[in-house]
Formats: structure tokens, sequence, C-alpha cells
């Protein structure tokens, strides 16, 4: 078994900065389990939100007057701490949406639907996705008759690598895949896979949601196009995602919504589009929530984001090994924690997730069950739903422990 | 403190992994499926109908404990009551499960699900079977509750 002291981050100092993980939950303390669905926030990013309506609330690029130059300047050096975090060429490649589901929306939008594709193009996607990034393409299916197809996958929980031989073809003109499977933790080769949709002539877009949150990201090692995350599952505020892209896609690229800021002039009946990325942000953007971004963004690069994932390595495979420990215990997905990030779907013998997890709850331990939002993915694992403990830099062995002695009392309970 | 043995009865916990009339109706003259997207759990409802009485019922499907003991204990509860009277029960039966027990006595065996309204996420489980017994009754094909 690993040992608890192998961790490489001190949680302890980590776990003051965020006041939720101080609360009780039916009289037991909280045991955070669902970072894949939304992280925590730690005092810095709150106090962030906070700070910006209690002395500098203004309209950003437009209010001429000291409130807004300081809104202004926030606001745009989060964009700047955002691009430096995932290793953008310039700030001008990262826009603000709402959430990674809004991002890829805009790119199925602006560069698919609006954009490049024709009837009969084809689009390569995987059997893994999250439904954000399946839904958005089946519009563009319907709407241009472009067609999808779909990588599968090994029962280990692996793409099968071999099938992008055959269904990457000169039709091809977008291959999307997640970076980190939001049910099986799944880590995918997105620079392998970005190299052959090149190759083909076809662009590569990545759905980061997984992964920036909890690994170092660099967009231009990974050579992808675009790539979708959000701000709420890696610390900062709900409601703020990011939509990446190299200068030259977003220069294609139609935006998603009209209206104020996103135009250079307007005449009845006619407008041009401003410069990138302020065409893809119409209307007041979320200005709060892109400040409270840029604070969690500094958060995370305070601890290192090597150390973030080795820290979650280390959880999952301790967590692997206690788990298993638990009678009728079924994991999904790969054993080795090189290849999988800090999420564990699973199964207990023939108890129901929600069950599981409404015992779970009882001792104050929060996971998710259900299908993740990733039905056709559950299809193919032949399960209805799955429980799922997913860890970030706040949990220790310690709630480990308390999972696994939760499992046993679901065991109890049914037994 | 929500009351684990409450919520997951002994009696429950029977029906949930012995479900009664958990089969097809061949000869159903109707059915309904019902489903809850959120967690997956999806089940259909068969009836034969002579007139407005329930003559027999049967239901498959999967779903968790709450839902699948519910669904089990409600095909006994209304096999040989007509639609009116199953609707009725299904009226007390939410009321009990959200915690507005109006006329407990006329539920009988179906009190136990009681310890539900301390789980207010679990009563969209406990009546899931009911919609769709609902639906067919009112011979809509298919309900989702979101």
């Amino acid at each position: 078994m690993a040992t608890k002291t192998e961790l490489l981050m001190d949680v302890g100092k980590v776990r003051e900065d965020f006041p939720i993980l101080k609360r009780t939950v039916h009289g037991k303390p909280l045991v955070y389990l669902d970072s894949a669905a939304t992280s925590q926030k730690p005092r810095q990013v709150i106090d962030a939100v906070s700070d910006f309506f209690s002395r500098y609330n203004a309209n950003v690029h437009r209010a001429i007057y000291e409130l807004g130059e300081e809104a202004t300047r926030e606001y745009e050096g989060a964009r700047e701490k955002v691009a430096g975090f995932i290793h953008a060429r310039s700030p001008n490649e990262v826009a603000f949406t709402k959430s990674t589901t809004e991002s890829l929306n805009a790119i199925a939008y602006g560069w698919g639907l609006k954009g490049k594709l024709r009837e009969g193009d084809e689009i390569v996607s995987t059997v893994m996705e999250h439904h954000s990034n399946h839904v958005p393409w089946f519009f563009v299916q319907d709407l241009k008759g472009v067609k999808l197809k779909w990588v599968g996958m090994t029962d280990d929980g692996l793409l099968k690598m071999e099938d992008y031989d055959t269904m990457i073809t000169k039709r091809t003109k977008v291959v999307t895949v997640t970076q980190c499977s939001n049910v099986l933790g799944t880590i995918n080769p997105v620079q392998e896979i970005a190299k052959r949709a090149h190759e083909a002539g076809a662009i590569c877009v990545v759905d980061a949601a997984q992964s920036v949150p909890h690994m170092p990201v660099d967009v231009q090692k990974i050579g992808c196009d675009f790539l979708a995350f959000s701000g709420h599952k890696m610390l900062g505020p709900t409601g703020i995602g990011v939509l990446y892209g190299t200068e030259e896609r977003l220069n294609e690229m139609e935006p998603l919504m009209g209206g104020g800021e996103m135009v250079r002039e307007v005449h009845l009946g006619s407008a041009k589009w401003n410069d990138i990325p302020f065409k893809f942000e119409g209307g007041t953007p979320n200005m709060a929530g892109a400040i409270g971004l840029g604070v969690a963004v500094d958060y995370l690069d305070g601890i290192g984001m090597d150390r973030v994932r080795r820290h979650e390595k280390e959880l999952t495979k301790y967590a692997l090994e206690a788990l298993s420990d638990v009678k009728g215990f079924h994991g999904f997905g790969l054993d080795d924690v090189e290849r999988r990030g800090g999420v564990i779907s699973f199964t207990l013998g023939d108890v129901h997730p929600h069950d599981i997890a409404s015992i779970l709850d009882v001792e104050g331990i929060a996971i998710r069950s259900g299908h993740h939002c990733a039905q056709p993915l559950m299809e193919r694992l032949n399960v209805p739903a799955t429980a799922r403990a997913s860890f970030y830099v706040y949990n220790t062995p310690e709630e480990v422990d308390r999972l696994a002695a939760g499992l046993r009392k679901v065991l109890d309970v049914f037994a | 403190m929500a009351d684990l043995k409450a919520l997951y009865q002994e009696v429950i916990l029977d029906h949930s992994k012995n479900p009664r009339n958990f089969h097809s109706l061949p000869d159903a003259d109707r059915t309904a499926v019902g489903r809850n997207p959120l967690c997956g759990d999806q089940f259909t409802v068969y009836l034969r109908m002579d007139g407005d009485t329930i003559v027999d019922i049967g239901f498959e499907g999967q779903g968790c404990a709450i839902s699948k003991s519910s669904a089990s204990m409600m095909t006994q509860a209304v096999k040989g009551k007509t639609g009116v009277e199953a609707e009725g029960l299904f009226d007390r039966f939410h009321e009990l499960v959200t915690g507005k027990p109006a006329e407990p006595e006329a539920l009988g065996k179906l009190a136990v699900f009681s310890g539900v309204s301390e789980f207010p996420i679990r009563v969209k489980c406990a009546s899931l079977a009911w919609h769709t017994l609902k639906a067919a009754l009112e011979a809509k094909g298919a309900i989702s509750m979101e």
C-alpha cells in the first residue's frame, strides 16, 4: 500500500485556504470528492470576486473613468495569466466564455457551421467524450450534412489509436478529443492526435475541462487548433470558461454571439467584427469571474502544476489500492496512474450508484453518481450508471480511508 | 441527521433485491416508459385493463433500490384497483414521500417509504414508477423526470 507520507504537498496548508472544507455535513466533517464536477474555491478567489464588486466594479473596455480602467486592467490581466498558464503564444488567443460547453459550441458553430465545414465533410470524435463535446457537433451534423465518426475504446479505457488510421480521411476536417476522460480519468495522447489531424489537413479541437485544472498543459506542445476549459473546475468561479484558439483559427471563426463589444462598427443592417479575442465576447463579460479565474491561476501556479499532478497521482494510486480491498469494488479505467487523472468511477457489487451516493452523503462524503454526462461511454461500458470519486489539491489519504469505510457501510446496509 | 435506517427499511431492501411482478405482460394493453435522465434509471410499466380496472401489472427496467422497490410495491398495491383509485393512491404516496402525509393510513404497506421525505433528492426515485403508471393510464407512451 502507498504510505501516507509520500504526498509531496503540504495539503494541510492548502486546506486552510478553503473555507468550505471546515464545514460538516450530517454532523460529519465534509469529505469532498466531486471536484471533477466542480472544484471548491480558496479564500483568495472568493476575496478577489468580492473585492471586484466592493472596490472597482465598472464595465470593462467602455468606462472612461478610474474604476473602469482598474476593472479593464484586472480583466485583461486575467487573460494574460490564463494565456501564460496554458502557454498560448499571446493573450489574443484566449477568449472568455461562460464554460467549456460554450467554448465548444462556439467552435462548432463559428468555425464549423458558419465557417469552414461543407456537406460531405467529416468529423472524427471519440466514444469517450462528455456530452458537451458530442452535442454541438450533432448540430453541425444535422444542419450541414457533415458526417461524424467515433474512435472506439479498449476494455481498459484507452482510445483505439488504430481507429484513427481508418477514420481520418481526406474528407476529415475536424478531429476532436477530450484530453482527460471525466469518467475514466484516461489521459489521451492529444499531441499525437493533433499531429495525425494536421497530416490529413484537419484541425484538432481539445476538450481540456478535466486536464487544465489537474496537470501542466501546453497548447503549443500539443499543437491543437482549439482548446476549451472551465474556470469552476480549477478553483475559479462559476460562469467563466476559456476558448483558446490559434490566431489563424480564431480569425477564420465567426462569432457565436452578436452584441456590444464584439463589433468595430455597426450600421443599420450590417456590422464589422472587432479583433480577436474581443469578437467572441459579445455583451458585458463575466468580469468578476475572469478576475477570480486569474487568481485561481495564480493559486495553482503557486503550488506548481507538476506538484498538483504528482499529488493526484499519489492519491489515485493510494485510492485504487485502498478501495480494491473493499468487497465488491469494481473500478473502471487504467491501473497505471501515469496514464490517468484523479478520477475513479466504480460500482460496488450490485448496489446502485445512487444508493451508494446517498449512504455516503450521510457519512459526510460527497461523490457523484449517474452517467456523468457521458451516456455513449456508459453504453460502451455496458453500465447504466457508475459512482465516481474525484480528487484535487485539497484531498488527503485520510479522506480516501473515509471513502473506503463509507463503502463498507454501504455494504452493511445492503447486507 | 438523516436516518438511513428509515430510508433503507428491510421491506424496501427485500423488494429491491427480489422485485415482485418484475416482468413484461405479453398481453398488455397499456405500457409506458419512465426515465430519470439524471441518473439513467428507466422502467417500463405494463398494464392489462378490464374497463377501468387494472387486472394485471408488470414492470421491467433498472434503477436504484428506492426506485425499484417502489415500483415493485406499487404493482402489488394497484393490482385490482381502478385507474382512478390508483391515481388517488399515487397522490397519497406523493404526500408521504414529500413529508406531507394527509391520509397515511390509506397507504398500507407503502407507508414504509415515509423515510424518503428526509432525503428530498430521492423523491424522484420513489415516484418514478408511479409517474410511469400514470402515463400508462393516460396512454402517454413515455415520461421523463428532469
